[in-house]
Parts: structure tokens; C-alpha cells; sequence
């Protein structure tokens, strides 16, 4: 096996998270799956890579073309590498009315950089996100796709990103 | 059925139908890009909006289900508003380049965009750029142009089996692209370029090469494979620029393999023979004709004075036409040979003293679609007869139940129920394991010979096969082509016969080249007393004429055919094409004319004739083959070589009633020699581009990946027990012949066996097609 | 006023989620009479007419006559999604549900299998709420465990699967069809119908698609009868309903209310205008509603009937508040990216058309504007409206066409003088960080 398909290759771990999503949905149907099988694999390599999506699809017994189809339709998977901790920060409509446009430009200001950017020191990529479901919270942001920071005020833009770079 | 009223005109459709069937029934054209008859709805492109009565806004009549008493209007005003309104937004981000663009001519959009489009754009904003995308050597990409209708993305999916296009990202942004730095390799890529409707795929060997309209077109029969695909052919000053389908549902339907579309080229290869020639004094010069000919008619003379008709060996390629087969047989017997044959790969004969007719598929090939359980035997189904087996894919969506008893479980992108993969020789042990199992299941007998032999246990496969078989309403079982080249190739059909038989079962052969039945039906196998053509080769004869035949690729043992051509006295080849081995092997070389610049008949699978003419004047020198054929029997003073035309050559060879001629009945059963080799064996493929003279040559196919060079193929456990690695180099072996190849593991070749495919330059030192051969380390 | 909680009721935040909390607020209770004597389906789903209850998701459709399209006698699987993709811009009352109170959707859905004879259900929960979606598969396993979903529900021969399915940053998948695709392991592009879902859904098989809120309400209902929850708001608006009010008001949040209240109460509940300042526009049902100007809609109640008579719709019950402070053209452009963003990109006129809208309102927004574009964007929304596979199409359209019927002038302002109506600091004060005092 060549290095790439190597690197491609997931822990046995996720494997098996893998395989208690499979397990959701009735016998064949495993493609359906693939949503959060890339979701997986992502949060072990950090973004989807072509080999990594080849992996999966291979897993799942799906045409690679298809995962990619799946992987390039929602946002929240990264076809690039993107810094250690992703925050996206939401500009919609109702949260812009609370701030969410300020935040983000608080964020720009902080880390010197732009949406779809990360920082020199690869710590850091921000993106512009769309309505999270979550307006009468504003503003707010998510880290690395899965925690949510409601009420982002300046103070509490501070304290996150002190917690984030102890981690 | 349902009774409609589309633009006031009355039509009557079945239940289910769409408003875009009914349309098409009334002969009412609703304009579209991405319905297509053969493919899923996807409703997506939103051109085909009409007026219902009672719905409240303009609904896709392709995907709307027609209700009884319902009246549609295609060309009202809310039906024309919403019409125009679609093909604005189709323009918008379109590149608008039609003068540069391949499609220019024939594209769906801009004969659309004329009807429905307003002059001038209200679009004043930045276009989108779309990146192009290889997809391999023979479709080439604009996608700025691409209108994501999708049907490419559906014709992988669906007809060719196997998603190798996508829609990937969303919106605006939505592309249609092959997995990141993938090609399309499907056998049947090409159709996606007459599904496109803009130009964003074409073809890219046609890139540039002309304009649409400079283009005749003209009718002719795909010279390759044994369904004979009708195609278009287009020419420009006498060279074929282009082919395309010619619709024929009965046959392609609306589709082409890409060695049917693409193999054109070859014509214009740098190997085409333009003028006679002969070899004097080892030196070869090119002469007129009248010098050739006599120089061919002396040489055979010579020998026939020396050592009688029965030392000429006659061989012609199942690519030739009837009209030529017929021929070559008339004269072979007119010189007082019987050893004429069109069977090149093919290595038992013992089937012809028990044959009373010609075989052929037992069917019609439109009714494949009707089976509902297919047996296959010793076939490379997929690449061999891509639709046919796209045919079955589709059957087999339908219900359809395939199974497959073959040496390799190659994947033809369709589902196969039962599958034994077994190595060749112990295909006929494995086949007798159905006939019992049948016959138990029909409370029927096997035959007395085979009584003495029973299985000493059935198979669960076997079990399942004759099951499956037993309870069938309407099944097949087909021989395949390694099935008929296959050593024992008599015992396979016996046995066959056997099942068909028992289970009621329609027997068919598959058949390898575009003349298979045809050859049968002009005669050109041998007399009783005649060689085949394996004879002709390993007993070597003085002289031999060729034609169509090329000795390093279109035998069943191109080792023993190209040593026999080279011990022999006199060789005439008839060719379109020269290469340095027949330079060498051959005395004169006669260019005659390929299919596109002769008239001729092929008779397909399913039995139909089907003539075509010359589509372009002959290349240089070159002659229809059925005419140096003649003017070659009237300088050997043969009788009955008057003449005039193909078509009375044709009325001779072919008579009325012809059909009646097909028969796969064999006349006996089964006495079965049952022996498995322990010696490990060789399976041969025939790759699909390297099957025939014209296909070898034609440059962009030998550049996709179906051309890729051979490698042999070994079970890993099979490798393991010869202590071999995979990937590693390998001498292989049969008898005095053979070849340096790499090896590698490959778990869908039957264990004991060795993949090694021929017809290919890299494999033409090798042996029988079939048979024991050895490997080992280098 | 009339705030009255059923779905929020006695939930204590992130406390009161868990299984023993719902079960000794009385859940399951309806589950169990259901099972325990064996109600006949017709008569829930007659129980479910009764109620009017319409679709909290955005369309508003009646589900007890959704329900009644299933297939009776169907042999093998039959579906049941939930949808929690909540995407819509303002709209955030789905994921209050499920954080407070993940096992009323449980039991709604249960009961809904119940009624429709369907074998599993999935839960679609929308991507950028992972955390929701943890909590909602502990939910389920709590449930799985006291015997309420699974096989052999509560002892009967009644038997459920439920699952929880993830998405993953697409508005799309909210629609129907194309969360069905979802579920299927594909990107979301909506399906053409018909084939309805109730005859093809999920794997080709009968399926039914209700929204989170909808599934919610299901337990009251069998609890109170359907004329009860039909009582509690105005005929043919059965019930209460969360308002997610966001925007310009003091105390954005979630408001579950009768059907019918007026809105000012509403207003009021959620703190009155921000800084006091005046109310400029409305949108009353989630972003792709028309928006609804401040005088027409301080004299609407808070129902379909009502939103639907002041040309908007009722919606997801999302209520975006907009003060004198914000510039109706540059919310329209943000909310027009925003379907630009999302089309699918299956069918032309909503993947041509929205860009095209976007890159119009855009132009306009940065003083590009050109005399003839407000005619441009009607005839082009025209275009698009009515034409699409699904109705994101019209979404997309909606906003445009409403901003510029009540806010014309202030687009004719841009165009003409190449700015804003309200000055920039204006704008930029009235959007500061603003946190309520509730949090
Ligand atoms: C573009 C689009 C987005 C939608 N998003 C949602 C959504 O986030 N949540 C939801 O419940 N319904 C959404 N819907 C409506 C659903 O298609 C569907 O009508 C609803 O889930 C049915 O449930 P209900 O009858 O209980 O409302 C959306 C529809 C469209 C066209
Ligand atoms: S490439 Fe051609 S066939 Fe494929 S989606 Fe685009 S326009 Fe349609
Ligand atoms: S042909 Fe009907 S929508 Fe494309």
C-alpha cells in the first residue's frame, strides 16, 4: 500500500464509530452512513482529504465520485487543511441585528486575519457561517464545527480564545 | 390507458406515462435537456414546463404524471412565459462561444436558444468560469458550458453501471466532475457525449477536426463486436472525421461502445497499406496490381502444382464481411482445399461433425430484456459485447437473475447472483454438478454416458444455478467466448445442451466478432476432410492465404501461427494494415479496403444481415477485399468468380431463408471428459481494444485504460503456493513458447489458474489460449 | 397575556432534560394510554384532525390529514422523520425543544409510529448543533433502556426504532425530500414530487416528515383531546406555538404562546424595542416570509390566518425585529447570499437565479444600483417563483419581492444617490453586540 492511501487509513477507533453509525440504518443501507463517517474521519484528521474520502467511500461501499459529492454539499467539511481550531462565525440576517457582524469583525481584528484565512502559526482559520439555529443567541460562533459559544460579547471572545490556546 | 388532450389534440397513453410521453406519442415536441428516454427523471433543467389545466403554475411535463382527461398546452402564453424564463437563466452564465465550439451545429441549447431566447442579455453580471476536467484520452471538456442537466452523471450511474461522473458542491458552484483526478474509463464513456446537449463534453480524437455541417453522414455496421452496432459515419473529403449511433432499438438502442465509436482512427493509422506489394529476394516493393496478383496467383499455383490443395491452409478473420468469407471459402475449394476456417481462436472443433446449423445468441437481442434468469459460461461478457451487457444490467434491474460459471469474476457492474469461479478445466465438472441437480429438481435423467459419471457431491453454487434455472419462466444460457475457445470448448456446449434441456432453457452463443454467424452461413469452415483452423496451424502447411488475419494476435496459439506462417512457402495476406511480423511472414501483401470504404454484410449474434456500402472512397491502391477475391479466382481460372457487384456476391453466399440456417443444436449428449488439470492453467482474455487489425491501431483507445499493457493475473493463495510475490517479474511458459510479465494478486482468478490476456504484442510469444502453463520467478 | 407553555412547560434548562425529570412532569403518559389500551390509529389521527394542528415546520399543512396518506396495510418498513434541521435564518425553537425537552419528540414520534404503523424513524438534527445532537442520542438510549422505543414497546406487541441522524451545514436538507436524501447517505437535493413521500420516502418506502415542534405537541394532544389543544387557540390555528423572536426587541429567545395573540403581547414578552427605538419591519415566519411593515404588523395576531392576511406567511414561527436603525437593503442582501449560498444547484432557475438576485441586490447595496434593477429583480424572482423543484426557489424570491414592495423607496434611494437611507453609524450602533439581560 502506497503512503498516501496509508495516511488515508483510520484509526480503529473511529472504525468503530464508524460502524455504530452503519448500524443505524437497515442492512445494505450503509451509505447512509457516509455523512457522519466523514464527520468522523474529520475530527481524526483534521479536514477531508481525497484519500480520506476514497477511504471512507471504500468502507461504506460507495462510488468515491458519490462521498465526494457528499463531502463538497455541506459546509461543515473541510477539502483543505484549515488551522488547529476552526471558528465560524454567524453573519445571518438576525444575528447581524445583534452583533454578529461586530464579533466577527472583533475575531478578524484579534487573530489579523480574514474569513476562509488561518494564521501564520496554523492555529486559527475563521470562517463566515450561515443561520445555526441558534439567532436568539446572538452572537454566536462555533468551534471546531461542534461546540457552540452563544452570546459572544468581547469579554467572552477573550476568554474563549485564551481557553482555546491552552488547548 | 388514459385518454389526454395536449394542445387539443387527443392522445391515448398508458397508465403511468408523463406528459412528455404523451407528447411524444401526439407528435408534439416539448422542448427539454435533461429528459432522456433512457434515463431516470431528474426533472432538473425545468425547460419542459407546460401549462396543466387546474395547476396553479407550469409543471415539468416530464416528470408529471399524466392523469385521465387532462388537458396540457405546451405553447400557451403561461407555458412560452416559463419556457423563456428557463433558457434566460441557461444563458446566463453560459460562455455564448458557439462559433468556437465543437457542438456548434448540432447543440440543444443554441437550436433552443433561437426559439426562446430574447436577443440581448439582461445579465450584466460576472460569469462564472467553470476549470475543465480530464477525463481520459476520448472526451474532452468546456465545462463553463455544462448546463448540469445531469445526464452524463446518469449514464454512469445507470446505463454504464458504474458512478464515474458527479455533481459535486452546490448551487452556482455545482460541478460535474469525475473523482478528484480520475478519469472515465467506462467502456461506453463516449455516449455521454451525445447525451450532453451543450458542448461543454465532446469528443476529443474529433476535437477541431471539422465543422458539424461539413460532414456527410452515412449508414453503416460496426465491424467489432457480434451485436453490430448501426452507426453513422461521417466523412470529410473521403476520411472519417467522426461515428456516431444510428438509433436502432432493436440492436445499440441509441448507443455505441467506445470501441464501435472510436475505433475509426485506426483507419487513418500510419499502418494502412495503400498499395500492393511483394517481398523478392527478402526485399519488399511495391507493385501495381496486375503484378501483385499474378505474383499471389503463381506462388499458390506453384504450390498446389507441388503438394495438392490440401497444403494451402485458408484463414479469414470473423471481422470480414460475408460477401468476402464467401469468397475465400469459393476459392479455397475451387483450388481443391477444404482447409478454409474463420474460427481463429478457437481450439476444439470437435462440435463440427455434430453441428447441423450455424450458432448464434438463440434470440433476439431485443428480448433479452424479457429473461428472467440468464446462465453465463465462459464469458468476458462486459468487454466483449459491452451492450449486450448493458442490455442485461438493465434486465437484471428488472429482475433479472444472472449467473455466471467462469475462471474470473471479472466485475461487470451488475449484479450476479450465482457465481462459480472455477479454473477452465474444471468448468465441464462443474456444469455436469447443474445437469444432475437439475435433473433431480425436474425428476428428469441425465444421459446414460453421463449416468456413469455422476458428481460425487453437488455444489450449494450448482444447487443454487440449477434452482434458479428449474423455476425460470423465460431463460438463457449462453456460451461465451472463452466458452467456445476453451479446449474442451465441446464438452461445455454438450453440457449446456444438457441444461438447456432439463430446464427448458434457450441456448445462445454470445459470439466474438461482428461475423461470427456470418462466417458459418458463407461456408468458410472446413469440408470433411478439411483442416480447422488449430490443424491448419500446428500442422504447418506450404502455403497459406490470409485474410483480414494478423498471425502474432488473432490465433488461439499465435506462438504455433506465427512459426507455421514463417516454415511455409508462400504466403499471400489480404490486409488493410501492414506490421513489421507480417512484413515478415508474408510474401504479398494485398491492402484491401476496410469496412468503411467496401460494401459488405455482417450477420450479428441474433442472426440479422445487416449490409452496408462504402462510406468513403478506397485509400490509395486499396480494393475491396471481394474483389481481389474474384480477380484472384479468375487468374486461378476458378469457376463461378463472374461477379459483377457485392450484392450478387451477396444473393450467392446468403439466400433467402438464410435464418432457417441458425441452429445451436448439437447433435448429441454429453460424453464428458471430466479430468481437471492439476498443472497450473491459463485463462485468456481477448482485450477489448486489441481484438481486430482496425481497433489495435486506432490511437486514442490504445491510450484509455482498457489498453493498458497486460499483466498476468494470480489468485493470491495460487501465488503463495508458487512462492511468488505479487509484483513481481515472471517467465511464463508453454512449451518452447514464451514471455517475461509482471505478476500480481488478484483473488478474482480461480486458484490454479493464470490470467494472461492475448491479441496483445506483449503476450504474441506465448501459446494456446487455453492449457497448461508454467511461471516462475525471473 | 397569553404565554402558555406546553412544550416548555416545567422544563428547568439544562437540568430538566433527562428521562426521570419528563416522566415525573407526567411524559409518557400519553404513550402509554395509547399503547396500554390499544386506541386504534384511525382514531389518533382523527384526534390529530380535531386539534388542527398545522405543521410547525413552515408550510403550515394540517397533520393529522398528512398522517391519514400513509398506506394502511403497506407490507414491510414504513418511516417516520423528524425534522430538526432548523435553518431557517431566525427560526431556533427546534433545538430548544430537544435541549430541554429531547423526550417529548420521543414520545410524539412514538406515537405517530403508533398511528401510521410505521417500524423506524430518524431524527434529522441540523448540523452546527452537534451538542444538541449528543444529548438527543443520550435521550433516545434512556429511552431505549425503560422499554419507550425499541421492540415490544412498554410490553405490547408495538414495535419502534428510532434513530438520531447528524447533518451537516446545508439549509437544504430542511426540505423534505432532500432530508431524505440526506438520510440516505447523499447530498441533500429535494426530490421531484409527485411521487410523495407518503407513497416513496425514505428507501423508496412510505415516510412521514414532521417537524420537531410537531412531534412535540403530539403528547398534549392525545393527553388534552384534540378539541382541548384546538381550544387553546382560534379555530382552524389549533394550539400554542414557540416564537423564536430575535432581532432589535431587549429579550430575543423563545416564546411558546397561543395561537392568536396579538402581536405587541409578543413584543412585549420579548422586552419591547430594543433601546427603545422604533419599530421599522417585520419578519414574521422565518426569512424567506414576506417582510411585513411595522404599522400592518402591530395589528396582526399571532397565527396563519392572520400573518397570511397581512401577505406573509406564519411560517416556522420565526420573528425577525427590525428598528429604524437597519438598512432594509443590506438585510436584503444578507438574506439573499444567503439563498445564493444554499440553492441546491439542481434546477436552473433557483441555481441561476439566486445568484443572479444576490449579485443585483449586492450591486445595489454598494451603489451600483441602475434605474431599471428594482423591475429586473420582480421580473427575475418572477422567474424563479413557481418553477423550482422545491420551494427554496420561492424562498429565495419572497424576501426580494416583499423588501421591494415596502422598502421601494429606500432602494430607489441607493440607486439614485449611491448609499444608504440610514447613515452608516447609524446602522452600525443600532447593530452593536447586543447581549440580553435574560442571559
Ligand atoms: C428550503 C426549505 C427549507 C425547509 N426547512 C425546514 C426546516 O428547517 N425545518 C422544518 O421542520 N421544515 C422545513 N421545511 C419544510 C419541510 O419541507 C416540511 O414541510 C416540514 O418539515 C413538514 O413538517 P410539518 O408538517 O410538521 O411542518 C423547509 C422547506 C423548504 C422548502
Ligand atoms: S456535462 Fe453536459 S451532460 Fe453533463 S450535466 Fe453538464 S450539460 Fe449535462
Ligand atoms: S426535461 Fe423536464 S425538467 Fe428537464
Amino acid at each position: 500500500m502506497d503512503t498516501t492511501k496509508e495516511q488515508a487509513m483510520l484509526s480503529q477507533e473511529a472504525l468503530q464509530q464508524i460502524d455504530r453509525e452503519v448500524a443505524k440504518y437497515p442492512a445494505g443501507r450503509q451509505q447512509s452512513a457516509v455523512m457522519a463517517a466523514l464527520r468522523i474521519a474529520q475530527v481524526e484528521k483534521g479536514w477531508l482529504s481525497r484519500e480520506t474520502i476514497a477511504y471512507v467511500a471504500e468502507y461504506l461501499d460507495m462510488p468515491a465520485v458519490a462521498a465526494y459529492e457528499v463531502a463538497s454539499f455541506y459546509n461543515m467539511y473541510d477539502l483543505e487543511p484549515v488551522g488547529r481550531h476552526k471558528i465560524t462565525v454567524c453573519t445571518n440576517l438576525p444575528c447581524a441585528l445583534s452583533g454578529g457582524v461586530h464579533a466577527a469583525d472583533y475575531l478578524k481584528e484579534k487573530l489579523g486575519i480574514g474569513f476562509n484565512e488561518t494564521t501564520a502559526d496554523g492555529k486559527y482559520t475563521l470562517k463566515e457561517g450561515e443561520c445555526m439555529g441558534a439567532c436568539g443567541d446572538a452572537p454566536v460562533l462555533l468551534v471546531n464545527n461542534h461546540h457552540m459559544c452563544s452570546w459572544m460579547t468581547k469579554e467572552k471572545i477573550d476568554q474563549m480564545l485564551a481557553d482555546l490556546e491552552s488547548k | 390507458m388514459l385518454e389526454i388532450e395536449i394542445d387539443g389534440k387527443a392522445v391515448t397513453v398508458e397508465d403511468g406515462s408523463t406528459v412528455m410521453d404523451a407528447a411524444n406519442k401526439a407528435g408534439v415536441y416539448i422542448p427539454h435537456f435533461c429528459y432522456h428516454k433512457k434515463l431516470s427523471i431528474a426533472a432538473n433543467c425545468r425547460m419542459c414546463l407546460v401549462q396543466v389545466e387546474k395547476a396553479p403554475k407550469p409543471l415539468p411535463a416530464c416528470a408529471t404524471p399524466v392523469t385521465g382527461g387532462m388537458k396540457v398546452w405546451t405553447r400557451s402564453e403561461q407555458a412560452i412565459k416559463a419556457q423563456k424564463g428557463v433558457m434566460e437563466f441557461l444563458l446566463i452564465n453560459h460562455p455564448l462561444d458557439c462559433p468556437i465550439c465543437d457542438q456548434g451545429g448540432e447543440c440543444q441549447l443554441q437550436d433552443l436558444a433561437v426559439g426562446y431566447g430574447a436577443s440581448q442579455s439582461r445579465y450584466q453580471e460576472e460569469k462564472r468560469v467553470v476549470f475543465n476536467k480530464n477525463l481520459g484520452p476520448l472526451v474532452t471538456t468546456d465545462m463553463t458550458r455544462c448546463i448540469n442537466c445531469t445526464r452524463c452523471v446518469r449514464f454512469t450511474q445507470e446505463i454504464a453501471g458504474e458512478m464515474e461522473l458527479g455533481q459535486a458542491f452546490r448551487g452556482e458552484h455545482a460541478e460535474i466532475m469525475p473523482f478528484i483526478e480520475k478519469t472515465v474509463d467506462s467502456e461506453l464513456s463516449g455516449n455521454i457525449i451525445d447525451l450532453c446537449p451543450v458542448g461543454a463534453l465532446t469528443s476529443k480524437p474529433f476535437r477541431f477536426a471539422a465543422r458539424t455541417w461539413e460532414l456527410a453522414r452515412r449508414k453503416s455496421v460496426s465491424p467489432h463486436d457480434s451485436l453490430g452496432a448501426n452507426l453513422i459515419v461521417q466523412v470529410k473529403h473521403d476520411e472519417v472525421k467522426r461515428v456516431l449511433p444510428l438509433e436502432n432499438e432493436a440492436i445499440n438502442e441509441c448507443w455505441l461502445s467506445d470501441k464501435d465509436r472510436f475505433s475509426y482512427e485506426g483507419l487513418n493509422s500510419e499502418e494502412r497499406l495503400t498499395r500492393p506489394m511483394i517481398k523478392c529476394d527478402g526485399q519488399w516493393r511495391e507493385v501495381d496490381w496486375q503484378e501483385a496478383l499474378e505474383f499471389a496467383a503463381n506462388g499458390l499455383r506453384s504450390v498446389l502444382t507441388d503438394h495438392g490443395g490440401e497444403a494451402l491452409g485458408v484463414l479469414g478473420s470473423p471481422h470480414s464481411t460475408v460477401e468476402e468469407l464467401y469468397l475465400l471459402q469459393k476459392l479455397a475449394r475451387g483450388l481443391e482445399c477444404e482447409n478454409v476456417d474463420f474460427r481463429l481462436r478457437q481450439a476444439d472443433f470437435r462440435t463440427d461433425t455434430l453441428r447441423p446449423g450455424a450458432p448464434w445468441l438463440g434470440m433476439p437481442i431485443a428480448e433479452v430484456g424479457d429473461l428472467d434468469q440468464l446462465l453465463v459460461i465462459g464469458s468476458f461478457l462486459r468487454k466483449d459485447t459491452p451492450l449486450l451487457a448493458q442490455r442485461v444490467r438493465q434486465a437484471a434491474k428488472r429482475g433479472l437473475t444472472v449467473s455466471v460459471v467462469h475462471p474470473v469474476a471479472d466485475d461487470w457492474l451488475l449484479p450476479v447472483r450465482n457465481r462459480a469461479t472455477v479454473a477452465p478445466s474444471a468448468m465441464p465438472a462443474f456444469l455436469r454438478e447443474v445437469v444432475f441437480a437439475l435433473a433431480e429438481l425436474k425428476n428428469d435423467k441425465v444421459s446414460a454416458e453421463l449416468e456413469l459419471n455422476a458428481p460425487e457431491a453437488i455444489s450449494d453454487v450448482a444447487h443454487n444455478i440449477a434452482s434458479a434455472l428449474a423455476g425460470a419462466a423465460n431463460a438463457a444460457v449462453w456460451l461465451g467466448n472463452l466458452a467456445v475457445q476453451h479446449a474442451r470448448s465441446t464438452d461445455l456446449q454438450l453440457l449446456a445442451q444438457e441444461i438447456c434441456r432439463l430446464s427448458g432453457a434457450r441456448m445462445g452463443y454470445v459470439g466474438e466478432a461482428a461475423n461470427s454467424v456470418g462466417g458459418y452461413l458463407a461456408g468458410a469452415v472446413p469440408g470433411i476432410d478439411g483442416l480447422n483452423a488449430f490443424r491448419m496451424i500446428n500442422q504447418p502447411r506450404h502455403g497459406y492465404l490470409l485474410l483480414n488475419a494478423e498471425a502474432d494476435r488473432d490465433f488461439a496459439d499465435s506462438h504455433a501461427a506465427q512459426r507455421a506462417l514463417e516454415t511455409a512457402r508462400f504466403v499471400v495476406a489480404l490486409s488493410s494494415f501492414g506490421s513489421a511480423n507480417l512484413a515478415q511472414l508474408a510474401d504479398v501483401l494485398l491492402p484491401i479496403s476496410p469496412f468503411t470504404e467496401t460494401s459488405g454484410t455482417f450477420v450479428n449474434c441474433e442472426g440479422k444481415a445487416q449490409s452496408f456500402v462504402a462510406v468513403a472512397k478506397p485509400r490509395g491502391d486499396t480494393r475491396p477485399g471481394w474483389k481481389v477475391l474474384r480477380v484472384l479466382g479468375n487468374l486461378l481460372a476458378v469457376d463461378g468468380f463472374d461477379f459483377n457487384d457485392s450484392e450478387s456476391v451477396l444473393r450467392a453466399a446468403l439466400a433467402d431463408g438464410y435464418e432457417s440456417r441458425l441452429n445451436n443444436r448439437l447433435a448429441a449428449r454429453p460424453v464428458v471428459n471430466l479430468s481437471i488439470e492439476s498443472a497450473l492453467e491459463r485463462v485468456a482474455d481477448v482485450p477489448i481494444h486489441f481484438a481486430d487489425p482496425l481497433v489495435r491501431r486506432a490511437g486514442s483507445l490504445q491510450r484509455s485504460r482498457d489498453a493498458r499493457a497486460p499483466v498476468a493475473m494470480a489468485h493470491s493463495q495460487t501465488l503463495a503456493g508458487l512462492g511468488i510475490a505479487s509484483g513481481s517479474r515472471v517467465r511464463l511458459s508453454q512449451s518452447d513458447a514464451a514471455v517475461e510479465l509482471e505478476v500480481i494478486a488478484d483473488d478474482t482468478v480461480a486458484p490454479n489458474c493464470v490470467r494472461v490476456a492475448a491479441a496483445h504484442a506483449a503476450t504474441a510469444n506465448l501459446g494456446a489460449m487455453s492449457g497448461p502453463i508454467s511461471m516462475e520467478r525471473v | 397575556m397569553s404565554a402558555r407553555e406546553l412544550i416548555l412547560a416545567g422544563t428547568d434548562g439544562d437540568r430538566g432534560w433527562r428521562l426521570d425529570n419528563y416522566l415525573a412532569r407526567g411524559g409518557y403518559s400519553a404513550l402509554k394510554k395509547v399503547v396500554g389500551e390499544r386506541i386504534p390509529p384511525e382514531n389518533i389521527i382523527a384526534e390529530l384532525k380535531a386539534s388542527v394542528l398545522r405543521g410547525r415546520g413552515g408550510a403550515g399543512f394540517p397533520t393529522g390529514l398528512k398522517w391519514s396518506f400513509m398506506p394502511r396495510s403497506f407490507p414491510g418498513d414504513k418511516y417516520l422523520a423528524c425534522n430538526s434541521d432548523e435553518g431557517e435564518p431566525g427560526t431556533f425553537k427546534d433545538r430548544d425543544i430537544l435541549r430541554y425537552n429531547p423526550h417529548t419528540v420521543i414520545e410524539g414520534m412514538a406515537i405517530a409510529a403508533y398511528a401510521m404503523g410505521a417500524t423506524r424513524g430518524y431524527n434529522y438534527i441540523h448540523g452546527e448543533i452537534f451538542e444538541i445532537y449528543e444529548r438527543f442520542e443520550e435521550a433516545l438510549a434512556e429511552a431505549r433502556a425503560a422499554g419507550l422505543i425499541g421492540s415490544n414497546i412498554l410490553g405490547s406487541d408495538f414495535s419502534f426504532e428510532l434513530f438520531a441522524h447528524h447533518g451537516y451545514g446545508a439549509y437544504i436538507c430542511g426540505e423534505e425530500t432532500a432530508l431524505l436524501e440526506s438520510i440516505e447517505g447523499k447530498k441533500g437535493q429535494p426530490r421531484f414530487k409527485p411521487p410523495f413521500p407518503a407513497s416513496y420516502g425514505l428507501y423508496g418506502k412510505p415516510t412521514t416528515i414532521n417537524n420537531t415542534e410537531t412531534f412535540a405537541s403530539v403528547p398534549f394532544i392525545i393527553n388534552m383531546g384534540g378539541e382541548g389543544f384546538l381550544e387553546l387557540g382560534k379555530p382552524n390555528n389549533g394550539g400554542t406555538k414557540l416564537f423564536s423572536v430575535s432581532g432589535h426587541v431587549n429579550r430575543p429567545g423563545n416564546y411558546e404562546i397561543e395561537m392568536g395573540t396579538p402581536f405587541a403581547e409578543l413584543l412585549e414578552m420579548a422586552g419591547g424595542m430594543r433601546g427603545g427605538r422604533k419599530l421599522k419591519g417585520v419578519i414574521p415566519g422565518g426569512s424567506s416570509a414576506p417582510v411585513v411593515p411595522a404599522d400592518i404588523m402591530m395589528d396582526c395576531t399571532m397565527d396563519y390566518d392572520s400573518i397570511s392576511k397581512a401577505g406573509s406567511m406564519l411560517g416556522s414561527g420565526a420573528v425577525i425585529v427590525m428598528d429604524e436603525t437597519t438598512c432594509m437593503v443590506k438585510a436584503l442582501e444578507r438574506l439573499s447570499y444567503f439563498y445564493f449560498e444554499e440553492s441546491c444547484g439542481q434546477c436552473t432557475p433557483c441555481r441561476e437565479g439566486t445568484g443572479w438576485l444576490y449579485r443585483v441586490v449586492h450591486r445595489i447595496e454598494h451603489g451600483l444600483g441602475r434605474p431599471d434593477d428594482l423591475d429586473l429583480l420582480n421580473s427575475v424572482t418572477g422567474n424563479i417563483m413557481g418553477r423550482t423543484i422545491c420551494a427554496l426557489g420561492d424562498a429565495a424570491s419572497m424576501p426580494v419581492q416583499s423588501f421591494v414592495k415596502h422598502f421601494g423607496d429606500e432602494f430607489l434611494y441607493h440607486i439614485e444617490n449611491k448609499k444608504c437611507l440610514v447613515p452608516p453609524e447609524v446602522q452600525y450602533e443600532g447593530s452593536q453586540i447586543y447581549v440580553s439581560p435574560k442571559c
